[in-house]
């Protein structure tokens, strides 16, 4: 199939204006006959549901939680990207634009990267206008920080709730859709097909899951707004529901899946303590504004970090990259303490784990406070006392998440952390209007693939969701509903309702009558391990390859030996488990194939056979600048389609940070 | 931090839906680690029960790091347990001993009907805010960010109460099954910045007749509200509601 990903022609930063400037659009009456499916009310889903409520379409929202509000979104600490430049640093769009394109590794789509640094700002206007309450600085204006893989202060925040906000704001904006009526709200509804008519999306089967019933519903388009599948991994920083599901069944009804196997490894989370555990969490990058990061010098250490002395330390990042140390992208700063804790430099019971010290910034605080106060003679204790105020005024909140899970302080000892899966590059393949392979099916925010490329850098994840929800879909989607208008609802008496249900039902009974003798959970955690294991932050030819085996096994004993308690029309969390499950070990088996056939290192994805003498990442311009955009044929088989790359303005170089 | 196993009785509400009665039933776990999270102790409960063809217990739970707001149970006769200013998904093992009984509960209100077990309707909250808590801006409409200083302090005020992720734990442990504290966040948050000023006596005006609408009881000021609020939302909210309220009521014609 010919990929055409419809990027507008013209000069880079015209053509998002451009585009605009030509779009078709639908007159306000017709978007009143117009329905529109939106699938998850994260960041992107909220924002697009809200802002195309407001246009006058009629608007169906389904999330699976019990309120929009509780999506995962909500759950990102550090911070959102603009190209505001309010701190006269020399930001810009073209910064942001070359930022995230540097950042990505060269695997991003250059149009879509430039119009998501345009409509950046726009962002932070809408938000505030919302009643998003910013941190701010004393005069009363906006204030900012710095985040990884920049060198400009162009982070807007929350203290560390940042996605919080946002998304309350977003959700409070779907709530004043719904009380217009405008939108409809579905919670506690999966989506479990996408209904197709005449080659086009036209319709969802969902699943109540209160009652277990099945529900038809009829939309001239379906948005995919579901965000990541981390939990491919079983051990992640995503919620404990964020799933593949709907977009591993769009996926199957004939949207290319993009490059599956960028998986974005987060440097910063508490380490894993047990097989208990049932999630990862995050602590904030933002730390790393602050925070200094090392090992002993000497392996199989086994004094307390404080009681080892500066000169026994190795701040590795500052060591190895002086030109952004501890700022580095997330990608660099995970192998970096992956590479340290291989070679049996890592800390605290697992090994497993590096510090990230607040020591430094407490004294530096301090000092400053005894200056501003204009203080002499102040002790050392009176100085570490003002300190610690100002680290508790900037990340009390994460330092308290921290002792809640550890029970240890983080004001007297360094935190241990260790890389965890964060964030999926990877999604269903978009063109510019972010529409997939399908007609009328699109894909917003974490789901799709399209601005990140290899690695996202900080901050980034909550500007492309709400920049596609506010200020994409509305006017791309309209491209495509303003041929539409002809098209009026179908009944869902239609035999393609009919049937797609039917192919949901079946499937749900078969699961049920396996009545096998292993846990959902159990297969999940089994998944998770190979993932990690073999295709990991290191990957290589021969675990893919084991891997995919072991993957393709693990499916038929799931098909035969899993065991789903309850009944089929109740609530029944574990069926729900089941299915979702199901489609995570397909998706395993996509993402090591994506892995293998890219023989090349880039950004989250390191190929032990493609990397430079110092062990960085290397890339192969010239065998992979493309996205990989699989096509689904059948059981395991996959067919590859390349979208190749074009770079006009940023010319890919040996990524740097040195 | 030295960690330890412990054996433990669980007695844990079962219901089956809306309409069953509902009682506690009574389960024993084993060689739980001091490190486990409350929820994970319940995973291996759920694990065990499965293996053994039992029914497991529905709970609400999704981003277990204390911020989404869905996980809910009653822990020995404190919303969200012993720990203060703390979620259910935040609360971990350390907090119990070997040997201990635990009794666990849904939220108890009547505005939050049972679902299943520990599984509560919670959808009033969203009735209440779409009532009126937002800043109606259509996309698009907005001046530059910065264009309306807000002073620091109304800032932070307002993240403060913003901060509420809608648990519904206030609700639970008042005795009136109160929502004010819930209610007066969104008032509060966005009566303090200068964007909400245009709406603010509708707003507070509309949320108070939904909430009372729904079924939520009076505040009588027991407080007990902001002692068991995982966010540490503060009591002068209410107090900021009700002065809104009064001034709204007052000057508004209709």
């Amino acid at each position: 199939m010919d990929l055409n990903a419809k990027i507008p022609a013209g000069e880079m930063n015209e053509k998002w204006t451009d585009y605009k400037g030509h779009v078709k659009l639908v007159n306000p009456a017709n978007k009143r006959k117009l329905e529109v499916i939106v699938i998850g009310t994260g960041l992107a889903g909220a924002s697009a549901a809200a802002s195309l409520g407001e246009l006058g379409y009629n608007v169906k929202a389904f999330c699976f939680q019990d309120s929009p509000r509780r999506a995962h979104s909500i759950a990102a600490q550090g911070g959102i990207n603009a190209a505001k430049n309010y701190q006269n640093d020399g930001d810009s769009v073209f910064r942001l634009f070359y930022d995230t394109v540097k950042g990505g590794d060269y695997r991003a789509r250059e149009a879509n990267v430039h119009r998501l640094s345009e409509v950046s700002a726009a962002i932070i206007d809408h938000c505030v206008a919302q009643g998003v309450p910013f941190a701010r600085e004393y005069g009363g204006l906006l204030s900012n920080r710095s985040f990884g893989g920049t060198q400009v202060q162009r982070t807007f925040y929350a203290a560390g709730q940042t996605g919080q906000q946002l998304l309350l704001g977003a959700y409070s904006a779907l709530e004043r859709q719904i009380a217009l009526g405008n939108v409809t709200q579905y919670n506690r509804h999966e989506m479990l097909d996408v209904v197709m008519v005449d080659g086009k999306a036209r319709g969802i089967i969902a699943r109540d899951l209160v009652t277990g019933k099945l529900e038809r519903h009829f939309g001239h388009a379906v948005l995919l707004c579901t965000g990541g599948y981390g939990n491919v991994f079983y051990l992640s920083t995503n919620a404990m529901g964020s799933n593949v599901t709907a977009a591993w069944k769009a996926h199957k009804k004939g949207a290319f899946f993009g490059n599956p196997c960028f998986t974005q490894i987060h440097p910063t989370c508490i380490p894993v303590s047990g097989d208990h555990q049932s999630k990862l969490t995050l602590m904030s990058e933002s730390l790393r504004n602050d925070g200094r990061i090392w090992v002993p010098k000497q392996k199989g250490e086994t004094r307390k970090a404080v009681d080892i002395p500066e000169e026994e330390r190795d701040y590795y990042l500052e060591r190895r990259y002086p030109a952004f140390g501890n700022l580095v992208p997330r990608d660099v700063a995970s192998r970096a303490a992956k590479e340290r804790c291989d070679e049996g430099y890592g800390v605290g019971t697992t090994k497993m784990a590096v510090y990230l010290d607040f020591a430094d910034a407490i004294k530096r605080y301090g000092k400053i406070e005894v200056g501003k106060q204009g203080l002499s003679n102040v002790e050392e204790a009176s100085i570490i006392a003002m300190g610690k105020k100002v680290v508790e005024e900037k990340y009390g909140n994460l330092f308290e998440m921290y002792e809640k899970i550890t029970g240890e302080n983080p004001y007297e000892m360094p935190m241990r952390i260790y890389p965890a899966v964060h964030y999926t590059m990877g999604g269903l393949w978009v063109d510019y209007e972010l529409q997939t392979t399908v007609q009328g099916l699109y894909a917003l925010g974490e789901a799709n693939f399209s601005d990140h490329g290899a690695n996202r850098l900080g901050a980034s994840a909550l500007m492309q969701g709400l920049a596609d929800g506010y200020f994409v879909i509305p006017y791309t989607l309209g491209n495509y509903l303003a041929d539409e208008i002809r098209n009026p609802s179908l009944p869902t008496s239609h035999a393609a309702f009919e049937e797609t249900e039917n192919a949901v039902r079946d499937r749900i009974n078969k699961l049920m009558r396996i009545k096998g003798s292993q846990t959902v959970e159990s297969f999940h955690k089994r998944l998770g391990k190979i993932m990690w294991d073999k295709c990991g932050m290191a990957r290589n030819e021969k675990g893919l390859r084991e891997a995919i085996v072991e993957i393709q096994q693990l499916k038929k004993e799931f098909w035969s030996d899993v065991k789903i308690p309850g009944d089929i029309d109740e609530m029944n969390p574990e069926l729900d488990k089941a299915g979702r499950v199901a489609d995570f070990i397909e998706l395993g088996e996509l993402m090591c194939k994506d892995a293998l056939d890219r023989n090349e290192s880039c950004g989250g994805h390191f190929r032990e056979e493609s990397q430079t003498e110092e062990g960085e990442a290397k890339r192969d311009d010239e065998n992979y600048s493309y996205v990989a955009a699989w096509e689904y044929k059948g059981e395991s088989d996959w067919n590859l389609n390349k979208e190749a790359l074009t770079f006009e303005i940023v010319k890919p170089t040996q990524r740097s940070y040195k | 931090m030295e960690h330890y196993h412990m054996n433990l009785t669980l007695k844990v509400w079962k219901q089956k839906n809306s309409n069953d009665a509902g009682k506690l039933e009574t389960y024993q776990v084993k060689d739980i680690s001091s490190e486990m999270s409350f929820l994970e102790m319940f995973d291996v409960l759920n694990e065990q029960l499965i293996t053994n063809g039992k029914d497991p217990i529905a709970f609400d739970h999704d981003c277990r790091e204390g911020i989404c707001g869905m996980c809910s149970m009653h822990i020995n006769g404190r919303a969200h347990g012993p720990w203060d200013k703390n979620t259910t998904c935040q609360l971990h093992m350390r907090a119990f001993k070997d040997g201990d009984t635990i009794v666990v509960e849904p939220w108890r209100s009547k505005a939050f009907p049972v679902i299943k077990d520990l599984m509560v309707d919670r959808s009033a909250f969203d009735r209440i805010i779409q009532a009126g808590g937002y800043i109606s801006v259509n996309t698009g409409n907005a001046v530059d960010a910065n264009a309306i200083p807000i002073d620091k302090k109304d800032a932070d005020d307002a993240f403060m109460a913003a901060s509420c992720i809608g648990c519904g734990a206030c609700v639970a442990t008042c005795k009136n099954s109160s929502a004010m504290l819930f209610v007066s966040a969104k008032v509060s948050q966005l009566a303090l910045l200068p964007q909400g000023a245009p709406e603010k006596e509708s707003r507070v005006l509309n949320m108070v007749a939904q909430m009372d609408k729904e079924g939520f009881g009076n505040c009588t000021n027991t407080y007990a509200c902001e002692a068991e609020c995982p966010k540490g939302i503060s009591v002068a909210n209410i107090a900021r509601m009700n002065r809104e309220y009064l001034k709204a009521s007052l000057t508004t014609e209709d």
